[in-house]
């Protein structure tokens, strides 16, 4: 099980860097929220997956779900949904400013 | 006494909070900031001298017991920093309503900076790695919110890049923070650093702690991480820049500094010796920035890689010297990189252009604003007897005990460019005739000369009363090097 997750963080992490690499902002976007999806899987795997234990610590319980991991992705969805939904708002202000959603025409030279 | 941990996170949360209602009343907003920015400032002030006398402050928040829960941990370092912090701030207070921010501070300025201070604080005082990466968002988002406030073409343009690497840098932070927890199974530092020894593939050690080096690295705008950082800190109002200036890299730096004294320090020839050569490429690369420039925004915000280059050489020979150099210079470059981005913001307030070339006589009209602006260069170069001064001779005195030659001759080579590039700002700004520019009319800059005046006086007493100081930074940066008494006072065996 480990194994398949461990494939599936490593494909969207993949998916995300090629998608991020594009010119078009709304790619980088789409490629950032990918990224983060991955890392929350890889964080997950990282736990060890089990099925069916308590997440609780007591003398005498030899197998547990270890409960760390969950609070940690459920922490760091919230931070990367909360800067996605920024992100899209400014990619779409920035695009209406400047006139492009190309990231070869934002470069800006002028203030060199 | 342990709750004295959380107050520098407390007290501006709650000034944040508070400021939000008062947004479309800008002078209560105003009055309310400083006196907020005082409280903070005297309270950062008492945990600095309560650590110093009693040792370090210890919270477990929601008394769960290291290391189950989150725990805050004010030691030394994070004291002083915390305290510089305030000092800053404070002085950002009192010049942001001179600073021409006009609409910006009704739309929530103050809030903004409120939280971004709650994250660096936050990120110097914690003692999880999780919740390090938390803080680091949270001053993340505020700056975001910052840097592009009035919503101008170019900001927009420069805020999504500033964003784009900041949030992939994050997304690396928590997949090596993952990786970290499966190799050792906590995320709490203390405990990183005591099980950190017992792994028997050292090698996975070190790649993670290189993995985190670069999320840092990221953040602190190290060689050659650095491209995104001096665009993006000019576009905002200059006393934007000077917080971002002053703090964001360093708590990036603090990071660094941290974790590889703390945890990853067993192979020290390769991890800390790859930072010395770093360290010599980013003096290198951002001299070159600094003088290859006429903006004058630029050239300041280009001197911040040096900096942070210095900054790492004292961590990368990990010695006493070395240490208590790279603490002493991070105090002074805080304090003196806020002074030059708000004696910057001023001369291109005055000037009316930040093009050097645009520029000439300024002297005739504001003689003060141009010797404040010659005694920075002179603390940011390092003359004696001023802070710089201290910190690079400490920091190359420990380069030296290590036998780094080489690095000691970039570093002194880089502190007399460093000179150059600002007294440039002096010489093309100031000198020349008083109708170089045509007639300027004279504008008040008083209300912005003081909080700067401040500063600069808090710099040369760092220099000149180094004595006052250096003991202390000494004792800190002996407790660094002993990994034992931080895991101790947290874990409490």
């Amino acid at each position: 099980m480990e194994i398949i997750t461990a494939i599936l963080a490593g494909i969207l992490f993949a998916t995300a860097i090629y998608n991020m690499l594009q010119k078009q902002l709304l790619r980088i976007v789409i490629g950032t929220a990918l990224l983060s999806h991955g890392a929350h899987i890889f964080i997950f795997t990282m736990g060890r997956l089990k099925t069916g234990q308590p997440p609780i610590l007591i003398d005498g319980i030899e197998s547990y779900t270890d409960p760390l991991p969950q609070a940690l992705i459920l922490t760091s969805i919230v931070i990367s949904f909360g800067v996605t939904s920024l992100l899209l708002v400014l990619a779409y202000r920035s695009t209406q400013e400047n006139g492009t959603d190309n990231m070869e025409q934002l470069r800006g030279n002028e203030n060199e | 006494m342990s709750n004295l941990a959380i107050l520098p996170i407390i007290i501006p949360l709650i000034a944040a909070i508070v400021l939000i209602f008062f947004n479309k009343r800008v002078h209560i907003s105003r009055v309310l900031a400083k006196l907020f920015s005082i409280i903070s400032l005297g309270t950062a002030g008492y945990i600095t001298w309560y650590v110093l006398e009693h040792g370090s402050v210890i919270l477990e928040t929601g008394d769960w017991i290291a290391p189950y829960g989150i725990v805050l941990v004010m030691d030394g370092l994070a004291a002083i920093l915390v305290l510089t912090t305030n000092v800053i701030t404070t002085a950002c207070a009192f010049y942001a309503p001179h600073a021409g921010l006009e609409r910006r501070e009704r739309f929530y300025f103050y809030p903004f900076f409120f939280f971004l201070i709650t994250g660096v604080s936050g990120a110097f005082i914690t003692g999880d790695l999780f919740n390090l990466f938390v803080f680091f968002e949270v001053l993340l988002m505020a700056s975001y919110g910052l840097i592009v406030l009035g919503g101008e073409k170019v900001q927009l343009r420069e805020s999504l890049k500033y964003l784009l690497i900041n949030l992939f840098s994050s997304m690396l932070f928590v997949t090596t923070v993952a990786f970290l927890y499966a190799v050792v199974g906590t995320v709490n530092m203390a405990q990183i650093a005591e099980r950190v020894q017992e792994v028997e593939q050292q090698g996975i050690i070190t790649t993670i702690g290189i993995l985190l080096f670069f999320v840092f690295a990221t953040k602190a705008a190290l060689f050659p991480l650095y491209y995104w950082l001096p665009k993006s800190y000019i576009v905002p109002n200059p006393v934007i820049s000077a917080l971002f200036g002053a703090l964001l890299t360093k708590v990036g730096i603090y990071s660094i500094l941290r974790v590889f004294s703390l945890i990853f320090v067993h192979r020290t020839d390769l991890t800390h010796e790859m930072f010395i050569w770093i360290a010599g490429l980013s003096m290198i690369f951002g001299v070159i920035g600094a003088l290859s420039t006429s903006n004058i925004k630029l050239i300041i915000a280009y001197n911040i890689i040096p900096a942070i280059g210095f900054i790492l050489l004292g961590i990368g020979v990990l010695n006493d010297s070395g240490i208590s150099g790279s603490i002493y210079y991070l105090v002074n470059d805080m304090i003196i990189k806020t002074a030059l981005f708000l004696l910057v913001g001023i001369i291109s307030y005055v000037a009316g252009t930040s093009d050097l070339r645009k520029m000439g006589g300024l002297i005739h009209y504001y003689p003060s604003l141009g010797w404040l602006l010659f005694l920075s260069a002179a603390v940011l170069a390092g003359l004696p007897p001023f802070s710089g001064f201290i910190g690079k001779l400490l920091l190359l005195k420990g380069a030296f005990e290590q036998g780094e030659i080489a690095i000691v001759i970039i570093g002194l080579l880089t502190s007399l460019l460093i000179l150059y590039s600002i007294v440039k700002i002096f010489i093309n700004g100031f000198w020349g005739d008083k109708e170089t520019m045509g007639n300027i009319e004279k504008k008040p800059i008083k209300g912005l000369l003081t909080p700067v005046f401040a500063l600069l006086a808090l710099a040369v007493l760092l220099g000149v009363g180094a004595e006052l100081f250096y003991p202390s930074i000494e004792s800190i940066a002996a407790y660094l090097l002993d990994p034992e008494i931080y895991i101790d006072s947290v874990l409490k065996e």
